[in-house]
């Protein structure tokens, strides 16, 4: 347990995050959207290992991390415990996509199901970055990771991303919307009305990871941007289950954003697979078509 | 005032005394009749305190530890399966030094499945950090929850607590117990002043990671304030027994142990047996006493020599097994008293719920003194 020195930012620099970090950019936003009045709750990750060195820390707000998949129900405890004194700080849970999506899920599930009023971020490296990039239930189809590599066999991951918005949606979640690093004044807007907004909201936002995805550190918010320019990443917001606002675009194709990052590299070399990048392309299309994100000719952009 | 009642809700009745501001727990036999004992309070407003529901045993403790890092007073209740799922959060409460309070119900773990009890749930987590103390009745196991607030959020400790009272035999069994007033509680327990906690005025990290160079200064901390624990629990049971008049300051319990040759030793409910087998051998002209372990984590060694002292054969009565090696009570007895003299064997019994009698006692003394030891007792050789 470590104080913060005074006359920091709330999250400081000089952690220990790679260059180009999507999930620290993510963190520092975070908190400038919340402001002080918060208690931050993180995971076993990435995100809690660069910010937190002990003696050090990075959080100038209390801040706990517990275990990997626990955040969720910790929150629940300091809700309550909150609660119970009459006070009045928020409690925000930031968490990775693994701990998310895969381990933490059964916390999440009861805590959504309680109705505790938490807000849940997880930042969506698309991996489980701190043990050295393995896949999680929100790796893109196709990509190589060192438990889903690309082989002579083996497309890289089999699987689709799992789609964690509309299960915490199905929860009943007042509000649950998507992010991303590339527009920071958006993730942060959308922060604040989670905070604001009674009862478990959700917010996903992707973080590229340079390290894990193969990129070059100044291109992170290049290749986040490029996400959603394909249609590979919707930024949406949804309240009370209903999708209300998707952010338009005039898509590019998925090429652009795969062949820029060496998870996808095996769809290019040695033999192009054209198979396997027309089934992400469709991925994009389906997403398209789902939250009406084409610019149609006539249609300004937004 | 003395009350009929059941184990289970002489328990519930105390927590609810001892003003826990949040509750969190999982039900499962026999623990349930506690929790559901506190949900009631709770729904009837005897109880201020906000009581989560949780879904697993596994987020049961995780909220407690955010509840008890928040600043808040926090309960929880369980057993067995429900401990082991508990694991990893017990590793890290007590790792964040949270003065959580968990009574366990203690039953055996599966597989066979089995809901009756032994101990090896509680001892199987003997290196997690949590104090742990063993009740003999219920009583002993109401009175002990408010020693162990006492001592858990006491600064110089810091440390959570298992309250550990036999499955059944205790928990659903209708006593005589003596539950202290609200008042006399208030007396006796202050309101919980947290050492440090999640204050947005005040923001401080909780449970960064170490690096090698100041992993071990953190363990070696928590084993200080394990052995500090010692000390603390004596002198809040001695507070204890000015007001109440029944005294557990001691961590161990000599039963007619002054002048006996043989001593059993033992935890728990099968102490009750026990001393009436005592008395029983004695009557017979052997003797015979008996150890009672109340205090298992920090192990009161020390004061396991001192009251084995001039025995010269000891039975340690385990109720749990480190399977491959031997009984949890017996292995740390035997290194306790290493080159005293005392023969220490140890017996393996009463494994998930088997019953364990008076002359079952008698007999495993008997076997102690002619040098067979370190066994299951009991065994039904017929169905191996
Ligand atoms: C119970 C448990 N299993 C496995 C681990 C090892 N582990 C630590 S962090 C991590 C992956 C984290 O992935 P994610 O949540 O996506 O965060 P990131 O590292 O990408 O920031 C794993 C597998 C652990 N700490 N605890
Ligand atoms: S591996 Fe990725 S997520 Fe982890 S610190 Fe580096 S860039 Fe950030």
């Amino acid at each position: 347990m470590t104080a913060v020195p005074e006359g920091c930012d709330l999250f400081t620099p000089g952690h220990r995050a790679c260059g180009g970090c999507g999930p620290a950019l993510a963190a520092r936003l975070l908190l400038r959207a919340t402001g002080e009045n918060v208690i931050v709750v993180n995971s076993t990750g990435c995100m809690e290992v660069f910010s937190t060195p002990y003696p050090e820390t990075a959080w100038g707000v209390p801040w706990i991390h517990s275990l990997f998949e626990n955040a969720a129900a910790v929150a629940s405890g300091i809700e309550a415990s909150l609660k119970k004194q009459g006070r009045s700080e928020k409690v925000v849970c930031i968490c990775g996509d693994g701990a998310t999506f895969d381990i933490g899920m059964l916390c999440i599930s009861g805590a959504f199901e309680r109705g505790h009023d938490i807000t849940y971020v997880c930042y969506d490296n698309e991996a489980y970055m701190n043990t050295g990039i393995q896949r999680s239930g929100a790796t893109p189809y196709a990509a190589s990771t060192t438990t889903s590599p690309a082989g002579a066999c083996s497309p890289g991951n089999v699987r689709p991303k799992k789609d964690m918005p509309a299960i915490l949606a199905a929860h009943g979640a007042p509000y649950v919307a998507t992010a991303s690093i590339a527009y920071p004044a958006d993730f942060e807007k959308k922060v604040r009305r989670a905070i604001n907004t009674p009862g478990p909201c959700y917010i996903q936002v992707h973080t590229p990871c340079c390290t894990g995805w193969g990129f070059e550190s100044s291109e992170t918010i290049n290749m986040a941007k490029l996400a959603i320019e394909t249609g590979l990443w919707v930024n949406y917001e949804m309240a009370n289950g209903t999708v209300e606002k998707a952010k338009k675009v005039k898509r590019k194709p998925v090429e652009e954003y795969l062949s820029r990052q060496k998870r996808f590299q095996h769809l290019f070399k040695p033999t192009r697979r054209d198979d396997l990048i027309a089934e992400i392309q469709r991925i994009a299309d389906a997403n398209a078509e789902r939250f009406g994100i084409d610019i149609r000719s006539k249609e300004p952009r937004e | 005032m003395l009350e009929i009642m059941e184990g289970s809700h002489a328990v519930a009745e105390i927590v609810k005394r001892c003003r826990p501001q949040v509750i969190a727990a999982y039900p499962i036999t026999p623990q349930t009749h506690i929790v559901e004992a506190l949900a009631q309070m709770v729904a009837d407003c005897e109880l201020d305190a906000d009581y989560i529901t949780v879904e697993s045993e596994f987020s049961a403790l995780s909220a407690c530890l955010g509840a008890s890092a928040a600043g808040s007073r926090v309960y929880s209740a369980t057993t067995s399966q429900g401990l082991a799922l508990m694991f990893e959060v017990c590793f890290n409460v007590a790792g964040l030094r949270q003065p959580i309070v968990m009574t366990i119900a203690n039953r055996s773990l599966g597989a066979p499945l089995s809901i009756w009890n032994d101990q090896q749930d509680s001892i199987s987590l003997r290196d997690s950090g949590w104090l742990q103390v063993y009740a003999e009745d219920n009583q002993e196991a109401v009175d002990l929850h408010m020693i162990a607030y006492r001592v858990c959020e006491d600064h110089d400790v810091l440390l959570p607590a298992f309250v550990c009272f036999d499955g059944y035999v205790l928990t659903h069994t209708y006593e005589p117990v003596s539950i202290p007033t609200q008042e006399e509680v208030d007396a006796y327990l202050p309101a919980f002043n947290p050492y440090q906690r999640l204050d947005a005025s005040n923001p401080l990290s909780f449970g960064m990671y170490a690096t090698p160079d100041y992993y071990m200064e953190f363990r070696y901390e928590i084993d200080r304030a394990q052995h500090r624990a010692k000390e603390v629990f004596a002198k809040a049971g001695r507070e204890f027994a000015r007001q109440f008049e029944r005294d557990y300051s001691a961590p161990v319990e000599g039963y007619r142990l002054e002048d006996a040759d043989t001593a059993i030793v033992a935890m728990g409910s099968i102490c009750g047996t026990a001393k009436d087998a005592v008395d029983e051998m004695r009557d017979a002209g052997k003797t015979a006493g008996l150890l009672k372990i109340r205090m298992f984590r920090p192990f009161p060694a020390e004061e396991i020599r001192d009251a084995l002292k001039g025995v010269s054969t000891v039975a340690v009565l385990d109720r749990n097994i480190s399977l491959g090696s031997g009984g949890g009570v017996g292995t740390e007895v035997k290194a306790a008293l290493s080159g005293s003299g005392t023969a220490v064997y140890d017996y393996i019994v009463a494994l998930g719920g088997r019953d364990i009698r008076k002359k079952d006692i008698a007999g495993i003394v008997d076997l102690a003194e002619e040098g067979r030891g370190d066994m299951f007792y009991g065994l039904r050789t017929e169905v191996l």
